[in-house]
């Protein structure tokens, strides 16, 4: 039997948050799927075919294959943030699966960390879908695209992390209009995903790159249509550096909320 | 156990010691200097009326509070630093359910033999021994959500006992239950602690500690206000014989002021005044009916001031 250490995230914990993850997702796995998938792929068609027909290319890019490329970060950051989000206030006030865990020898950076870890890694593969409807519209496959999914779940994991601290923050499900409308929809709209930043005044393009999700579509575009390799990396750091800062967020908020 | 332990001159016979813990939420003091140790192999009643502190003392232990005050050590395990390795060694079953009601049965039980480190040759095992011990055998691939009130609560006990905890935390088991569930559990729990397992029981039900505990804590407003088995409680606070006196309101308050007056213990009983000590006060005490004492005479002799 392994050795238990106080003040560690240990293996065995995260393995026993990621099955029973894995258990509910296999319940709901119909549910979630259409919903992380579908929406996506209709914002897709209906800013391709609706908004195509007045922009036929950006930057040198057909319109649809700019909006699907985008559109990869949109996927993502829903798929991540909303689940986080309920999943987790749930969790902690409704059912009270946190209460139950913590009377194990399982920690709140070990919670905090597994479902973040989970719901990431998710997000991220969920995050192809809007690719794959662009190879439909002529999208050329390229080998950089296999890098999508690990972009993907990057972003996913400071999403999910992102969501986990509202859900800290908040003691009723009404409590996240305030950061759907203040925080999700802004990150959402300037994100360069429906259209380029570079004609947006100075300031919203300095403010864009404090904004994961447009270092997140940066990147996707790059794998398909061009690396740009020291600007990637920037991208990268970013993403990390957001992950990591969300992370201790979430960790910290949400212990606060459990041991009193 | 191979578990890790700190080394602790207490930790072979005491199961849980806590020496002038202080808790405070707000303004509020709900634990308030507790004194209390509970040794090892025992079942161990904490009883106390509403608001006693019973539930902050259980949620001190399973590391979920932090007291503010004072020390706390679970199985030789110094709280909040160990907590970790303490919980590895026990079992907690909550006064409010808060089982998984997602997952199915042997999910539940699944789930937590992986958080309780249940070695993976073991965990199938482990989870139809927990099936078994909670009687569900027959429901293992329900959703927990489908199973009754007495089934819950049984696969409550079940995910609690699934790694063979040393030490076993009830707080209130048998809440809301009916009387055949309750009887079911309370020789579940002797069970549990003829095998040798500590078991630190919280109730508000007096005859459930009378029946399962070996020694009692009697708490109000935070603190322990007596210590012993209910025997050795009884006869120190209520006596051997007591004499229940039935009157009108009115009559009852003359009496009651008379026998404060006379140094005579007395405690209200809803429609009567009992007289507590009675067989060692002859010809001190008015006609009424004799009987034996009770734990209960004590608990409200100790704990009546508190109740609002």
């Amino acid at each position: 039997m392994s050795r238990i250490r106080a003040s560690r995230i240990e293996m065995p914990a995260l393995v026993a948050v990621w099955v029973r993850e894995w258990i509910v997702f296999s319940y709901f796995w119909r549910t979630r799927t259409f919903a992380a998938v579908v929406e996506p792929v209709i914002t897709l068609l209906a800013f391709g075919f609706g908004f195509g027909k007045l922009v036929s290319r950006v930057d040198g890019i057909p319109y649809i294959q700019f909006v699907g490329t985008g559109a990869v970060a949109t996927a993502v950051l829903f798929s991540a943030v909303f689940s986080a989000m309920f999943d987790s206030l749930y969790k902690r006030r409704y059912q009270r699966v946190y209460d139950a865990m913590l009377a194990a020898p399982v920690d709140v950076d070990e919670i905090v960390t597994g479902e973040v870890l989970f719901i990431g890694t998710r997000a991220g593969i969920y995050g192809v879908a809007p690719l794959l409807v662009a190879f439909i519209f002529g999208l050329q496959p390229e080998p950089a695209m296999l890098l999508v999914p690990l972009i993907g779940v990057l972003t996913g994991i400071g999403f999910a992390a992102l969501g986990m601290w509202f859900a800290a923050m908040v003691s009723t499900f009404d409590g996240f209009s305030y950061v759907i409308s203040g925080v999700i929809t802004p990150l959402f709209l300037v994100a360069g995903t429906f259209f380029p930043l570079n004609r947006m005044p100075e300031w919203l393009q300095s403010l864009a790159q404090l904004n994961p999700l447009y270092h997140c579509v940066q990147l996707v575009r790059d794998c398909a249509f061009g690396l740009d390799p020291l600007a990637d990396l920037a991208h990268v750091g970013a993403l990390c550096a957001f992950a990591v800062l969300a992370w201790w967020l979430a960790v910290w908020r949400t212990r606060a909320k459990l041991i009193v | 156990m191979p578990f890790s332990r700190s080394p602790s001159l207490s930790q072979a016979t005491t199961a849980v010691s806590l020496h002038g813990v202080v808790k405070r939420f707000g303004s509020v003091l709900a634990v308030d200097g507790l004194e209390l140790e509970v040794p090892m192999g025992l079942c161990y009643g904490l009883l106390g009326p509403n608001g006693a502190g019973k539930s902050t003392t259980m949620r001190i232990l399973t590391g979920q509070a932090v007291a503010d005050g004072g020390g706390t050590e679970v199985l030789g395990h110094r709280l909040p630093a160990e907590s970790k390795l303490a919980r590895a060694r026990m079992g907690v079953c909550p006064q409010e359910s808060n089982l998984d009601v997602d997952l199915g049965v042997r999910d539940v039980l699944e789930v937590f033999a992986r958080l309780y480190r249940v070695p993976s040759r073991d965990r199938a095992a482990a989870v139809d021994r927990a099936l078994a011990l909670a009687g569900l055998q027959q429901r293992a691939n329900d959703r927990a959500t489908n199973l009754s009130g007495g089934m819950q609560r049984r696969l409550l006990i079940a995910r609690a006992l699934i790694h063979r905890p040393e030490l076993v935390l009830l707080d209130e088991p048998t809440v809301g239950l009916d009387p055949q569930i309750r009887q079911e559990l309370w020789s579940l729990i002797l069970t549990l602690r003829d095998e040798g397992a500590t078991v630190l029981m919280s109730t508000h039900y007096i005859e459930e500690a009378e029946r399962l505990a070996d020694r009692v804590a009697i708490m109000a407003a935070g603190r322990v206000v007596a210590e012993g088995s209910p025997a050795e409680l009884i006869l120190a606070h209520a006596g051997r014989e007591v004499v229940d006196v039935h009157g009108s309101a009115a009559e009852l308050s003359e009496l009651r002021s008379r026998a404060g007056d006379a140094g005579l213990p007395t405690r209200h009983s809803g429609p009567s005044l009992t007289y507590l000590h009675a067989d060692s006060l002859n010809g001190r005490v008015p006609a009424g009916v004799r009987r034996s004492a009770t734990l209960e005479d004590v608990f409200v002799r100790l704990t009546g001031d508190y109740v609002e």
